[in-house]
């Protein structure tokens, strides 16, 4: 059972909509119907203007926060920033958490059943960018009743959604702010997607993606890349520190021949059967693909100044030190960008040895940066009720 | 409010572009702010940056001393930086690299001429202590102390022209300490540009 304070969102109950109208995508194909999972924490006000909208990473779901049940061990996977009193503070503003479709928590994805057929979407699931998730949640705020967001957040592959709403709908967004993200991904990140991505297509339970109408999953290629995504999560000097040379078993004694096992390769396996049961592979391939084929900029002349001109909202730029998939260096071409086309903006540098994990964990900087940001929107809101 | 803002905010006028080299916590983009003035501040300690985001502030982490490489030429209208020229690594270089950035430039910093470093350096034959630099000569972020007339001197060999100039002093004889800046002045505020 678990601890449920008084900074906790407390019980949660996800929710559902359907939509039946066609969702046009970027590839060209249309989704003819679909459906969302989501959650939301905190009270939306009369006018509508507290309301915040969490955009999820690769692996992420609608469970940003809280717990389902008592007997749920982990509160949802951004609990340690979402919370009343917590930088996204629930007390002051109404939080909207979503599962984007393509995702295999709920939402409609490869693992949801074709009206057509009758059968799995499986790997004929219509290929994704970021904008369709972006086009969807936008449907969502609609049914909410949000016509403007007062913050859009997201992390990694979240802060790419963040940046394209700033674009596509600059109407409907006064904050975006990005954590550990980039405008486009460099050639050794697409190299260690398309590395997962073959891990899992090489696994003959596989199937060409249709192992779920074999009733089989293809948990070895998926375990193999969650370990090889997991590693790129965590910096040299964090898993040194945390594992170093430590063995699980076995030992390195002179004249024995026993089988030696480092903490670090039980932790990689444990991670990755972890999440090979709890995650679907044609989503996880769906989920890299639309990470590899973001590119902020792509019909903006390849310019980031002339696409961020687009914006009209004020942005909050978060990276952090030890983060080698998503570099600083990725943050402040973001930042420089953003003042380039003479937007409001602040970037912060966090310190940290958790690599890119580090947007997920607590830190005391990062939490400060991120409440006195949020704090502001907060205030603001405040006047402009008050004026009103 | 700090005496040197002032003359600072009346050195820019509303509208302008701004960039604030080593803003510290805000103080000064949040009044030029009100006073419709847009801008980034550019600092590098994490409290500061914190507390330029408590207060609205615009602020961007970034270490000075790797340069301005980010901004484009004349992308500012005023750059400005105040009491942090003597901390940097290369003070002739942040300079040249301020009025590349800006049209005009703003620099403010501690005379080092001032008659009480003087005559703290010749009676005690040590380095000045002060109020103000409080700081012991091993253990201080600034790193390259000037007077008016070393800067001056500097100014003239990168070309650049001086608009105004101005001098924060203590006490009485406000006249007199405005003649013998270099004497009397604690805090040197430079207003620049490109000759």
């Amino acid at each position: 059972m678990s601890e449920i304070d008084d900074h906790s969102v407390g019980l949660v109950e996800p929710q559902c909509a359907e939509f039946n109208e066609a969702l046009e995508l970027a590839s060209g194909r249309r989704l003819e119907q679909y459906q969302l999972m989501y959650e939301c924490y905190g009270e939306l006000n009369g006018d509508a203007s507290n309301a915040i909208l969490i955009c999820h990473a690769l692996s992420g779901n609608h469970h940003a926060a809280g717990f389902h049940s008592y007997e749920e061990s982990k509160p949802g996977w951004w609990d340690a920033y979402i919370g009343p009193g917590k930088p996204i503070d629930t007390s002051k503003f109404f939080v909207v958490s979503l599962n984007n479709i393509g995702g295999c928590d709920g939402s409609t994805g490869p693992n949801s059943i074709n009206p057509e057929t009758q059968k799995p979407w499986g790997p004929d699931f219509p290929r994704l960018r970021v904008r369709d998730w972006v086009n969807s949640q936008a449907r969502l705020a609609d049914l909410l009743g949000i016509q403007c967001w007062a913050a859009i957040i997201g992390g990694s592959l979240g802060g790419m959604q963040a940046m394209r709403w700033s674009l596509e709908y600059p109407e409907r967004v006064k904050n975006c702010i990005v954590i550990a993200s980039a405008m486009k991904l460099s050639a050794q990140n697409i190299a260690f997607n398309e590395t997962a991505r073959q891990a899992i297509c090489s696994d003959p339970e596989f199937a060409e993606g249709h192992y779920q109408q074999q009733d089989i999953i293809p948990r070895a290629g998926l375990s193999v890349a969650r370990m090889i995504g997991h590693i790129t999560y965590l910096s040299g000097d964090g898993m040194g520190e945390k594992f170093g040379r430590q063995l699980r078993s076995g030992t390195f004694e002179q004249g024995q021949d026993e089988p030696v096992e480092f903490q670090i390769q039980s932790y990689l396996r444990y991670q990755g059967e972890k999440f090979s049961t709890s995650f679907d592979a044609n989503s996880y391939i769906l989920m890299t693909q639309a990470l590899d084929y973001f590119d902020l900029a792509r019909e903006y002349d390849h310019d980031p100044v002339k696409a961020f001109c687009h914006a009209q909202c004020k942005f909050l730029v978060v990276s952090f030190t030890s983060d080698w998939r998503f570099a600083p260096a990725r943050s402040r071409e973001i930042a420089d960008a953003l003042m380039a086309a003479g937007k409001s903006v602040s970037y912060a540098e966090i310190e940290s040895d958790a690599g890119h994990d580090a947007f997920l964990l607590p830190n005391q900087r990062y939490e400060t940066v991120f409440s006195n940001y949020l704090k502001g929107i907060a205030q603001q809101l405040e006047v402009s009720n008050n004026a009103q | 409010m700090r005496s040197d803002l002032d003359i600072i905010s009346t050195w820019i006028k509303p509208g302008q572009k701004v960039l604030d080299l080593a803003c510290g916590d805000g103080a000064l983009l949040e009044r030029l702010q009100e006073q419709g003035v847009n801008g980034y501040g550019l600092e590098i300690g994490p409290e500061q940056i914190s507390r330029c985001i408590a207060r609205g502030v615009n602020v961007v982490e970034q270490n000075l001393d790797q340069g301005l490489g980010n901004f484009a030429d004349n992308s500012f209208d005023t750059v400005v930086m105040t009491q942090a020229l003597q901390t940097m690594r290369f003070p002739h270089l942040v300079l040249q690299e301020m009025l590349r950035v800006g049209q005009e430039c703003i620099v403010t910093f501690p005379n080092f001429g001032h008659w009480r470093a003087r005559w703290h350096l010749a009676f005690s034959g040590r380095m000045p202590v002060s109020d103000l630099l409080p700081y012991q000569w091993y253990d201080t972020p600034n790193i390259h102390f000037c007077t008016f007339k070393d800067f001056e001197v500097l100014c003239q060999e990168l070309s650049i022209e001086i608009i105004s100039r101005r001098v924060t002093t203590q006490g009485s004889g406000r006249m007199i300490k405005q003649a013998l800046p270099n004497f009397f002045g604690i805090t040197a505020m430079y207003h620049l540009r490109k000759r």
